[in-house]
């Protein structure tokens, strides 16, 4: 049970992540007046990448041979090949899906709804809070269901980047991988019907909800 | 109350150049659709920034591009009623008048209740609300916040005639008792009925500033002939008393006929103004 387990564990940290991130990097795209494409290209890059590239730069940037490697060397801090490592490529492969639907949705917004709050005096922040937000909530919740479903089925990035070590880096989708690699179809057939029938379901879910949403509205 | 407006702002297609003052008055901004009466407003709000130029209210200065002011919307307390009324969706009729609410919230929410005949549709979302309810619930929520001055965009443009006839006494009544506001619009009758000022705009440029009264009986440029509702025709002068309109193929006969014109404007007599000279205007392009 143990891919299991981490699989879920690392998709639901991951996910926490991605869900601040994300929006915020949603929100100061949305407010940006210059450079807006170039920071939303970085930020969708790993949407298109090959995961495995992903994985590389990743190892590359945290590796010990990088400044950044050695620095968190000091405070004995690795990264590559353990469990945080398999959080971080999760998050990026996922964060695109997480910041793209959010910024769908709070551009869907009318304009004149924020300008109204602006002039009435409501501050930025109350903005943010009682008026973008609930009203972006099918939005992010869309792209809550769909980062986490992307983080569970990562495989590229997090074999690269956190290798595959049984009982701590070893998720479903590496798993699956080293089980055909072992020849044992039975066991990667178990662990895939397991991926599929999650991931179906929070979708399903998700769906339902917002199906839901529609209806009360 | 006293608003200065003198701003420059470059557009895609002209620039906007325009300044006035507006005090205790309802002040109307009277132009065709893409002229710059909305983004004048905009920018007097905050929502948009001028290139240069400044804005001030009652001896505060919202805007000046010289002294490097420029007060976040927020900062401005000037109210703005949105064409569609931009109400919140997600909150329901007493949250979007409260949120904004300053001072007591409950017996303001209770007074503006009152006042728009809102009985009821306190826990209605906007999405169940009519054009007009809508439109009380988005006055109501300027009034309770701590707007000094009142930005009128076209507010009756998504209203039926039988509402907007109805919702327009019910302003009137409102805007006398208020400070002053301006009033955007393309609608001749609502600046007949509304205002006691008006500027004309054209293509960015302010062509006329005169009382309500005076544009509509004396227009003094084409922009206005044609904006309170006058028949237009290019035209020409043939003798001290004739004059030819041209695209009307036909000759006009008038006591005062100037030398320096090229339309002749004619306006459906008013009661008071039978006599046919005092609705002929002669002016230039």
């Amino acid at each position: 049970m143990q891919p299991l387990i981490i699989t879920i564990k690392t998709a639901a940290v991951a996910t926490v992540i991605t869900f601040f991130v994300g929006i915020t990097l949603a929100y100061l795209v949305c407010k940006l007046k210059r450079g807006k494409s170039i920071l939303d290209a970085v930020i969708m890059l790993p949407m298109v990448l090959p995961p495995t590239v992903v994985g590389f730069f990743l190892l590359l940037i945290f590796g010990k041979r990088s400044a950044l490697g050695q620095f968190l060397l000091q405070f004995d801090i690795t990264f590559v090949f353990t469990w945080k490592a398999a959080v971080i490529a999760a998050v990026v492969v996922s964060l695109p899906l997480m910041y793209r639907t959010t910024r769908g949705a709070f551009e869907l917004i009318d304009p004149n709804i924020i300008a109204a709050a602006q002039t009435l005096g409501i501050s930025d922040w109350n903005i943010f809070w009682h008026i973008l937000i609930p009203n972006a909530k099918s939005g992010i919740l869309a792209g809550v269901v769909l980062s986490f479903t992307r983080a569970m089925g990562e495989f590229g990035a997090t074999i690269m980047f956190a290798g595959n070590v049984p009982g701590k880096t070893q998720t479903l989708s590496t798993a699956i991988y080293a089980a055909v690699q072992a020849n044992d179809f039975d066991l990667a057939t178990k662990w895939a019907t397991i991926l599929a029938a999650l991931s179906l379901i929070f979708i399903a879910a998700i769906n339902y909800r917002l199906a839901s949403n529609r209806r009360t509205s | 109350m006293d608003l200065n407006v003198s701003i420059k702002k470059k557009l895609r297609d002209f620039t906007l150049d325009v300044a006035f003052r507006v005090r205790d008055e309802v002040f109307a901004l009277f132009g065709a659709s893409g002229c710059g009466k909305s983004i004048t407003l905009k920018c007097i709000a905050g929502i948009e920034t001028p290139d240069c130029g400044s804005i001030t209210l009652n001896g505060r200065t919202l805007y000046d591009s010289a002294k490097n002011i420029n007060l976040p919307p927020q900062a401005r307390r000037v109210g703005y009623l949105f064409q569609n009324y931009a109400l919140f969706p997600n909150m329901t009729v007493a949250q979007n008048i409260t949120f904004a609410a300053t001072g007591d919230k409950l017996s303001k929410l209770k007074q503006n209740i009152e006042r728009f005949q809102l009985h009821g549709l306190e826990n209605a979302y906007p999405n169940q609300l009519s054009g007009g309810q809508s439109q009380r619930v988005a006055i109501a929520r300027v009034l309770a916040s701590h707007a000094e001055f009142l930005l009128l965009d076209e507010p009756f443009s998504a209203l039926d005639s039988y509402l907007k006839w109805q919702l327009e006494l019910e302003l009137a009544e409102l805007l006398k008792h208020y400070g002053g506001a301006i009033l955007v619009t393309h609608d001749r009758s609502e600046v007949f009925r509304l205002s006691n000022k008006v500027a004309v705009l054209h293509d960015g440029h302010i062509s006329e500033i005169d009382s309500t009264q005076e544009l509509f009986l004396n227009p003094k440029t084409l922009q206005a002939a044609i904006l309170t509702g006058c028949k237009v025709s290019r035209a020409r002068k043939v003798a001290a008393d004739t004059v030819l309109a041209v695209d009307w193929n036909q000759t006009l006969h008038a006591d005062n006929v100037p030398d320096d014109f090229n339309f002749v404007a004619v306006r459906a007599p008013l009661p008071n103004r039978q006599h046919f000279d005092d609705n002929i205007f002669f002016l230039r392009d």
